[in-house]
């Protein structure tokens, strides 16, 4: 059995639907929901690099690249925010980030 | 000169309502009551030029309405007749400005209290000046807004308010069909001027129209029309009963609108109108009826009253009867002449009663008074001339006026004439029954009410005095000296063409119809004598023994309880129901509180979809774009350009 292009698009799609409902059914932390969008950003990658080696488009890479480089500054600032927020609210509980209810 | 009557009480009213509070109650009074004075000299020598030399007067002012075809202007009409209303209205309206100097003394509004008087004044000289009709209106509803603002001027107390209400609500009544009657008029005629409608009127003999899918006689129904307003304002039997509770009020409003002129507007109207009165026989009959009625049942009322200025309020309504049967049987200027002296006696009663009420403080009951002709002489002669004059003492105003009155109703042969004959006879009896009342129960024996109240009890100070000496020579000589104008010799180049003259027949008159009067006088006077001062238990045994019958004629024949029932009780059912379930249910509840309701609901519906959450936020946008990709798909991936 070769490997062909779908599966990578299949590894992509279970990784992406892991990493939605990685944030819709977390109830614990933040950080959780960080690595998720971290997986959905890979899922994505896959799927450039999977088709950029299939149509033989080396532009699919260099996005795979961009969007790693903006997925590295995005978890930077991310933690970032987590932290300051840990330390005014004392917790990054999922459940008790409800600040935006009216 | 003319301008000047009308406005200086405007005047006097405007000073006095507007810069009442910055100039003190003592400058208003002065102001208001200066001009009161000068008013009413000028009125004295109008009186002279228009009714003795007989030049009238017509001052157009301004226009008032113009819409199509009706026209209106404000114009100062003076002749006889409103000559003597200018006179009547502005002396006893000075008089009494003076005389709440000294009843008002104690009160804190009394800027107040004078810009009303004056501003009554105003509005009764615009209705009696009035050269068309809707001037009248004017005039008339002025006044009575006057007289409501009066009657509740103590507007802190229920009493008062409820009477000023009830005042203005059963007048109400009697506009409504005042005000059908003048579009009656102007729907006939095309026009409100009298002039007009006077030399017009005579074509419409004999015509019919329709009202209420009736076809009736045009002039009958104008006058029945104009009457029922009359009614209402001189408080004529079925529309009397605002009469007797407005004596919530001052005493000096009594005695200036209740007795001496906002009442009579009424008999004034009908006679200015008698050019068309004299053309309704119908009318003219109701007239007499609905007089002599109220004659003869405001003095039975009158009689059981233990209030003094209640049993003055029911005699007025019994004199004014008398002025409306004088009228209903064609005798304007008796009817006027019987005006012109009432005012005198009548307004000087009720300032004897103010007096006395002010004396005692401000105990009106009778019950509680007596023996006061030792402790205020001087009241009580005034009060003894103004009864003199009411109970038509030979040679008192009275005497010429309300005797002339009567004579006259006895030669209309008519079956009305006689039922208005036999009706202001038995009054004639019982006012002479209930004023010796008066005097006895006040005057006469012990006194009945606590001790230092007699002993504070004091003759007038001299702002109340002169205004009862004024009205007292009035009282005692106005029938003796204007006689003659009025209903004598001169009576026809007095009114000239102002109102319509009895025809010239002469009638003798038989020796037993000139005494009549005074029999029925006399007899009352010894009733009274016999029950109040030589037997003074007997009126209290009657009492016990006939309690049912003193209910009924205390509460003047129940109509207060009648209307109540009739009208009061179901219109505040109306007005709860209406209140109740119409606003507050029906409108309100799908109305504002409905709308208001719902928008609650929806919104804390959408509060429970805000739950504050991170993820659900996001689990919608990606719906959002999972639904959008589905649509897509769906219909072809594209959007149509």
């Amino acid at each position: 059995m070769t490997i062909g292009l779908s599966h990578y698009l299949t590894v992509a799609a279970v990784l992406f639907t892991i990493g939605v409902f990685g944030i819709f059914l977390n109830r614990k932390n933040v950080i959780v929901i960080l690595m998720s969008i971290e997986l959905l950003l890979l899922a994505v990658n896959i799927n450039f690099v999977a088709f950029s080696s299939f149509h033989g488009d080396l532009v699919g890479q260099v996005f795979t690249l961009i969007v790693l480089t903006v997925a590295a500054a995005e978890a930077a600032i991310g933690l970032a925010i987590v932290v300051v927020y840990f330390r005014n609210r004392g917790t990054i509980d999922v459940a008790d980030i409800d600040q935006l209810k009216g | 000169m003319y301008h000047a009557i009308l406005f200086l009480p405007l005047i006097g009213a405007l000073f006095a309502g507007l810069f009442g509070r910055w100039v003190g109650a003592r400058a208003c009074e002065i102001v208001t009551i200066s001009l009161m004075f000068v008013a009413a000299f000028l009125s004295w020598i109008a009186f002279y030029q228009v009714a003795i030399e007989g030049n009238d007067v017509r001052i157009s002012l301004i226009g008032f309405m113009h819409s199509g075809a009706f026209e209106t202007y404000w114009s100062i009409r003076i002749d006889t007749l409103t000559a003597v209303m200018l006179v009547v209205v502005n002396t006893v309206s000075s008089v009494v400005h003076l005389y709440s100097v000294g009843y008002m003394d104690e009160d804190p509004h009394k800027e107040r209290f004078f810009a009303y008087l004056s501003m009554f004044t105003f509005a009764m000289l615009a209705l009696v000046t009035s050269d068309d009709l809707v001037q009248l209106f004017f005039g008339w509803e002025g006044v009575g807004l006057a007289s409501y603002l009066l009657i509740g001027f103590w507007y802190k107390k229920p009493g008062p308010n409820a009477a000023a209400i009830k005042a203005f609500v059963v007048n109400r009544v009697g506009d409504f069909g005042f005000l059908l009657g003048i579009f009656a008029i102007f729907h006939v005629f095309g026009a409100v001027q009298y002039d007009t409608i006077f030399a017009a009127a005579p074509d419409q003999i004999g015509k019919t129209m329709t009202f209420l899918s009736w076809e009736v006689p045009v002039l009958e129904l104008i006058c029945f029309l104009l009457f029922m307003g009359a009614m209402g304002k001189s408080a004529q039997f079925l529309l009397h009963t605002w009469l007797p509770d407005a004596m919530e009020g001052p005493t000096p409003v009594s005695a200036l609108i209740h007795a001496a002129t906002m009442v009579t507007a009424g008999v004034f109207m009908v006679a200015r109108l008698s050019p068309l009165f004299d053309l309704a026989p119908y009318a003219l009959s109701f007239v007499a009826i609905i007089g002599a009625t109220s004659a003869f049942f405001a003095a039975t009322a009158a009689v059981v009253q233990t209030d003094i200025k209640r049993v003055i309020a029911y005699s007025t309504c019994s004199q004014l009867g008398y002025m409306f049967a004088a009228e209903g049987v064609g005798a304007f200027g008796a009817g006027m002449f019987h005006l012109f002296t009432h005012a005198c006696f009548k307004a000087l009663l009720f300032l004897c009663a103010g007096a006395i009420i002010h004396t005692l403080a401000d105990n009106q009951d009778m019950r509680r008074m007596g023996g006061l002709r030792k402790i205020i002489p001087f009241t009580w002669a005034m009060t003894l001339i103004g009864s003199l004059a009411l109970t038509a003492f030979p040679l008192t105003s009275g005497f010429f006026s309300k005797d002339f009155i009567i004579e006259t109703t006895w030669f209309d042969h008519s079956i009305v004439g006689q039922y208005t004959y036999w009706m202001v006879l038995s009054a004639a009896f019982l006012t002479s029954l209930y004023t010796w009342r008066l005097m006895f129960l006040t005057f006469e024996g012990n006194f009945r009410g606590a001790k230092d109240v007699r002993d504070h009890a004091h003759e007038p100070p001299w702002t109340m005095a002169v205004p009862l000496l004024v009205l007292g020579a009035g009282a005692l000589f106005a029938g003796l000296g204007f006689r003659h104008l009025f209903i004598g010799a001169d009576q026809a180049s007095f009114w000239r063409d102002a109102i319509v003259l009895p025809q010239g027949e002469h009638h003798d008159i038989p020796f037993w119809l000139t005494l009549s009067p005074t029999i029925a006088m006399t007899l009352g006077f010894l009733i009274a004598w016999y029950c109040y001062m030589w037997r003074p238990l007997l009126p209290f045994g009657l009492l016990k023994r006939l309690p049912a019958t003193n209910r009924f004629f205390l509460h003047a024949w129940y109509f207060d309880a009648l209307y109540d029932r009739i009208f009061v009780l179901p219109a505040k059912w109306l007005g709860n129901f209406l209140w109740r379930v119409g606003d507050g249910k029906i409108i309100d509840g799908l109305g504002p509180n409905g709308v208001a309701a719902r928008v609650l609901d929806v919104t804390k519906g959408v509060v429970k979809l805000q739950t504050g959450y991170i993820f659900h936020y996001a689990f919608v946008m990606l719906m959002g774009v999972v639904l959008l990709i589905t649509y897509f798909i769906v219909t072809g991936g594209a959007l149509k350009p």
